[in-house]
């Protein structure tokens, strides 16, 4: 009994990391058309061990195991097809695959755990194929790269198994007929494609930070899935980019306090009112090295001004005593290069709080992305905010549109509890 | 381009006594020799066999165990390769790690096409 409970709760962590690894070594070996024929080889081992290790104990080295067992079955489906179509020999490499005289050399070779990091940037590469949609392109990187099965991506995007499967089927046949080869983009085009693979780990770590789960341990686990992501290109030499380790600290410095960010009861816990001694500061103080390494070069990122705003309120120690100045000066830097109407929006907020709100609705008159701002639930929030001093019915019709307009509950319990504040004021 | 096929005999893949490094060693040049004939597309189908077998003889159809002649003149495995003439596939068996060895032996065969 107790074995077999020790066999899963080992199997859980274990089976989701080294089941990225065997993608990444499978897909090299059998090309990114048989992606499914990657799947049912790592789910075969799967199984085979959990029988195996449940029978005979857990060996002393369960990954080492893992990757042997795979290794086999791999060897195995080339043997009983290297006559079959499904599998493009024709390559000159794989063509070697076909031979008994070199199969198994050539396996090792492609099996080679010392290149592992190498592999799983090139898949990562792939799996964000500038023609994927973004949601394509996570949906297959939490599949290929961090062993996911459908229902957890299905939980994880708050969407139906059905939707996921959908996704998957489309990006699987993208891969097959483009038959898209997972490799290191020329050294010309490595700062795009190194952007595009960022923006998309960054676009998970926000699944998972923002608010609209319920489901603490999917949360955490899209926290821990994209920072280990991201660590990978970080250590890379090819890809240690300043944007890269910037966006490692802006990750270290929110992951930091999501702990101390929503209450038992799943309501958010305005920064405020955030308890301080909750905050990771191991993990401020990884982000803050992370920082220092993101400043070399002579280009700052938008990663880089974000980890630096993340940075001022890890460091500040109370709410009160936040340096506004310093953000607000950021956020004009962060206009210049991306005057996005979130990151307006977001100076915004900063306005209000450094110049009060009759600064912030001058602001508000001149501003130009007005339009865009009003289909955001945060904005009709921070009028809300504005005017909760000036005008409680404005204030409260504010904060009433925006509960209509946002998904989360804990938001919407955040903006009820604003509303019921308001009417104690009067 | 035409096709030869390359028929193994003898060599150390015989010699029963060779340490699993001395093995892997060998492989590797197998490897390298083959790797270097895909990447010029001229690797066709290549397999080791091995030593036991059954010969099937005349109208009779007998069968015995075989085959009968000596281990080292016994085949012990074939490659198909491309090559645009004879004196090229000669080259290519040239290049074959079974040649390491004394008794290795390539014989060098044309594959002839059949005419209606």
């Amino acid at each position: 009994m107790s074995e077999q409970f020790n066999i899963n709760k080992l199997t859980d962590h274990l089976f989701r990391r080294e089941a990225g690894k065997m993608s990444a070594i499978l897909i090299k070996i059998f090309g990114t058309e048989n992606l499914q024929l990657s799947e049912d080889v790592i789910q075969e081992t799967f199984i085979n061990a959990m029988r195996v290790w449940s029978l005979n104990g857990i060996p002393d080295s369960p990954s080492a195991w893992l990757m042997r067992a795979a290794k086999n079955k791999a060897i195995d489906f080339i043997r009983k097809n290297k006559f079959s179509r499904s599998i493009d020999f024709s390559d000159p490499e794989r063509m070697l695959l076909q031979s008994e005289y070199t199969l198994t050399s050539t396996i090792d070779k492609l099996w080679n755990e010392d290149e592992i990091t190498d592999d799983l940037l090139r898949m990562m590469f792939a799996c964000c194929h500038e023609e994927l949609s973004e949601e394509n392109q996570i949906t297959l990187m939490l599949k290929i790269l961090c062993g996911f099965s459908t229902a957890e991506i299905a939980k994880a995007f708050v969407t139906s198994e059905d939707t996921v499967s959908k996704r998957l089927y489309r990006a699987k046949e993208f891969f097959r007929t483009k038959k898209i080869k997972p490799e290191f983009p020329p050294a010309s085009h490595l700062k795009d494609k190194t952007g595009t693979v960022l923006r998309t780990i960054y676009l998970l770590f926000n699944e998972g930070y923002s608010s609209t789960h319920a489901d603490k341990l999917i949360r955490k686990d899209l926290l821990d899935q994209s920072m280990y992501l991201c660590n990978l290109l970080c250590v890379h030499s090819s890809t240690q980019l300043p944007e890269t380790f910037a966006a490692m600290a802006l990750m270290c410095f929110h992951a930091a306090r999501i702990n101390s960010r929503i209450d038992e009861h799943h309501e958010i816990i305005l920064l405020q009112n955030q308890d301080r001694g909750k905050w990771d500061r191991s993990l401020i103080d990884k982000g803050y090295d992370y920082l220092n390494k993101a400043a070399f070069g002579n280009e700052i990122n938008s990663y880089h001004i974000e980890a630096a705003i993340a940075y001022e309120h890890c460091i500040s120690p109370s709410f009160e005593q936040t340096n506004w100045k310093n953000i607000l000066r950021y956020y004009d830097m962060l206009a210049a290069i991306n005057p996005s109407s979130i990151v307006l929006l977001n100076r915004l907020t900063v306005i209000f709080k450094v110049y009060g709100a009759e600064q912030t609705l001058k602001e508000v008159e001149q501003a130009l992305c007005n339009k865009e701002w009003q289909k955001n639930y945060l904005y009709h929030s921070l009028m809300g905010d504005v005017y909760a001093c000036k005008d409680f019915n404005k204030a409260k019709a504010f904060y009433e549109t925006a509960i209509g307009m946002t998904k989360s509950d804990a938001e919407k319990k955040l903006l009820n509890k604003k509303i019921s504040q308001l009417a104690l004021k009067t | 381009m035409a096709e030869y096929l390359l028929l193994f005999r003898g060599g150390k893949g015989m010699d029963r006594d060779q340490s699993a490094q001395e093995y892997q060693e060998d492989m590797q040049k197998w490897v390298q020799w083959m790797a270097n004939l895909s990447a010029q597309g001229k690797l066709g189908p290549a397999q080791p066999l091995k030593p036991e077998g059954k010969v099937v003889k005349g109208t009779s159809k007998l069968v015995t165990d075989g085959p009968f002649i000596e281990g080292k003149e016994m085949v012990g495995g074939y490659l198909v390769c491309k090559a645009d003439s004879y004196d090229e596939a000669v080259e290519i068996a040239k290049q074959c790690p079974i040649l390491e060895s004394e008794s290795g032996i390539v014989e060098v065969r044309s594959i002839m096409e059949m005419k209606m």
